[in-house]
């Protein structure tokens, strides 16, 4: 029974994209695209609910026990996460009602999207290392296709970059995980935590551990491995590029907390020192890259690497206030990001581009959009009483106490610098007056159009709110969550039966 | 037979590096497939390697008796390849493309989606 309260997320979006598949051709495909990820909302909150309830729980598919078999487990991360990715899916899916041209429908779209959305919570629930990698591959191959889906070159010309720096990343996990599998004989998450501080070689153990950090650090676009994101991101429908934003990057840190919490933990003052350093940059360029471009899309891109820095940094202080400010940032993150990739794609439709030299006035023309551009850009940047500001307060007081001056202040900096960036597009795209003398128009927009837009950014920027003005819970929450991760006691219980050894 | 497959996992993967740095993607995708065969072979070589030991129980014993072929890797290193094959042949469909819609393979110009500030104005 168990089994599927784990199952159920991952079962929901592949049924979806099937259907979704075989109805592509008329207007059911979508409208199923939205009900499917109704569902995946509700399955999430049950599992929400059972893990709240019960702690960890794992099953083992096919009944295969483990560490034989594949298990999938949930503790409240996890949990959290797919919550949080049916969420976004939800949101992106009705924007996207009115994004998607027909002809990206005919070509499978929907389909594509909903396995990348299975790919995500598969990646989140699973407990085993190569079946993490098979849940990576089916996020690849459907982000690959979602990417140059409609083929215009610009679209061709990221995806290369895009493709080929993840597939790098991609064979770097599986040597990993092939090495790993050599020394300790198990794939098991929760047997390799028991297994790896026993072995005798634990300096090659570091060396497999750099091996993960390096792979998925490429998936997480973190400095210096990054390149790819800004290349890529701006160029897909933005519906494409809002739920990549929320989720794709996200993954990467997910494993990243997962693996460096539960298996590598052997030798945490070398590998935690190199990813506050990693952290630190990546904070740095992400923002000055940031403030070097003049595209609402490319801006946010970049934003995207400087605040994955954050949660980088939570890791890396490995504190358990620390790792509360990581996983709180993480959902405030994937929450804000995808909207405010929806607020550009808004944008774009009604001032005809993303380029800020080129588009104005949009605050005299949508008024509520500017408000709902307003809360997840300063909820961005730290204002209070956003959900940013709890995050990075969060992140910021963990550094201070075990007296991280020079990362608090990095953190601090790059709070100031990203208010740079939301006001530059605060002031070209929506205050000044548009640069051709016309005054853009809603008229463009059919009201069926602008109801799927608003309503996904309204309810996240709504979702935003609440977070900021009621912070008690969900920190409390990741505070809890953080404990698991650091107590990972819970976990190998869970997933191997009886107590750990 | 570890040796040899060491050596021939090192010479696959100096081979990959060499070809993936150039500037010339179709090169770059010819060194990446080189290297996810030496991923392959690297958990196949992890994974204990015996010699004409293929993993079958005798009848009427629950586990083999003898040291046999470690079934698991193998079943990783094929998963592995399926998977591969995949995202090689989409690779190469994108790089076909690429050529036809950019009119080069030159990864340096590759600017479209990110112009040189210094040209595009």
């Amino acid at each position: 029974m168990i089994s599927w309260y784990l199952a159920t997320p991952l079962v929901l979006p592949f049924l979806t994209a099937v259907l979704a598949f075989l109805l592509r051709w008329g207007r059911a495909g979508r409208w199923i695209s939205v009900a499917g990820n109704v569902a995946l909302l509700g399955a999430a909150a049950i599992l929400m609910a059972r893990v709240l309830e019960d702690g960890v729980i794992a099953g083992q598919m096919g009944q295969w026990a483990a560490p034989f078999g594949i298990t999938l487990a949930a503790d409240l991360l996890s949990a959290v996460m797919v919550v949080i990715t049916a969420i976004t899916a939800l949101a992106v899916s009705v924007y996207a009602l009115a994004d998607v041209p027909k002809r990206a429908e005919h070509l499978g779209y929907h389909a594509l999207f909903n396995v990348l959305i299975g790919g995500v919570c598969g990646a989140f629930l699973t407990g085993d290392l190569f079946n993490l990698y098979v849940w990576f591959e089916v996020m690849l191959i459907s982000s690959f296709g979602l990417l140059v889906l409609g083929g215009r070159p610009e679209q061709i010309d990221g995806g290369v970059k895009y493709v080929t720096l993840n597939l790098i990343s991609t064979i770097l996990f599986l040597s990993g995980v092939g090495l790993l599998y050599g020394m300790t004989g198990t794939l098991n998450m929760a047997d390799l935590a028991v297994t790896v501080p026993q072995l005798e070689n634990q300096g090659l153990v570091t060396l497999i551990a750099v091996m993960f950090m390096i792979a998925f650090g490429v998936k997480a676009a973190v400095f210096p491995l990054f390149f790819w994101l800004p290349a890529a991101y701006h160029t897909p429908f933005f519906s494409v590029s809002a739920v990549f934003a929320g989720l794709l990057t996200k993954v990467g840190v997910y494993s990243l907390m997962r693996m460096f919490t539960l298996v590598f933990t052997g030798d945490t003052g070398f590998t935690h020192e190199i990813l506050l350093w990693v952290a630190a940059l990546t904070m740095l360029t992400g923002v000055l890259g940031a403030a070097a471009q003049n595209d609402i899309r490319k801006i946010l891109s970049f934003h995207i690497v400087s605040q994955i820095g954050y949660m980088i940094m939570g890791l890396a202080l490995y504190t358990p206030l620390a790792l509360a400010g990581a996983v709180f940032y993480l959902v405030h993150h994937i929450i804000v990001k995808a909207n405010l990739f929806l607020v550009g794609g808004v944008a774009e439709r009604i001032a005809g581009s993303t380029d800020l030299g080129r588009i104005g006035g949009l605050y005299k023309t949508a008024p509520l959009l500017a408000v709902l551009f307003l809360i997840p850009a300063f909820s961005l940047a730290g204002f209070p009483p956003l959900s940013g500001f709890w995050a990075k307060y969060v992140l910021v007081a963990a550094a201070i106490e075990i007296e991280g001056w020079a990362i608090a202040a990095v953190a601090l900096v790059v709070g100031l610098l990203t208010i740079y960036s939301m006001t530059k597009i605060w002031a070209e795209a929506f205050w000044k007056p548009h640069p051709d003398g016309t005054d853009p128009t809603l008229a463009s927009l059919s009201a069926h159009d602008r109801r799927s837009l608003i309503w996904p950014i309204a309810s996240l920027a709504a979702l935003t709110l609440v977070i900021g003005f009621f912070p008690e819970p969900f920190v409390t929450f990741a505070e809890r969550a953080a404990g698991q991760l650091l107590d990972p006691t819970a976990y190998i219980e869970a997933v191997l039966g009886g107590p750990a050894t | 037979m570890e040796p040899l497959l060491a050596l021939t996992i090192g010479v696959l993967v100096a081979t990959s590096v060499y070809l993936m740095l150039a500037r010339n993607v179709l090169r770059f995708i010819f060194g990446l497939i080189l290297i996810s065969n030496a991923a392959n072979l690297t958990i196949f070589t992890a994974g204990r390697l015996t010699e004409g030991q293929p993993p079958l129980v005798p009848e009427g014993l629950d586990a083999p008796a003898v040291v046999v072929a470690n079934a698991l890797p193998q079943a990783l290193v094929l998963t592995a390849i399926v998977i591969g094959f995949g995202l090689f042949a989409f690779a190469l469909v994108l790089m076909f493309r690429a050529y036809s819609t950019l009119g080069t393979l030159y990864s340096e110009d590759m600017r479209l989606a990110e112009p040189r500030e210094d040209r595009a104005s």
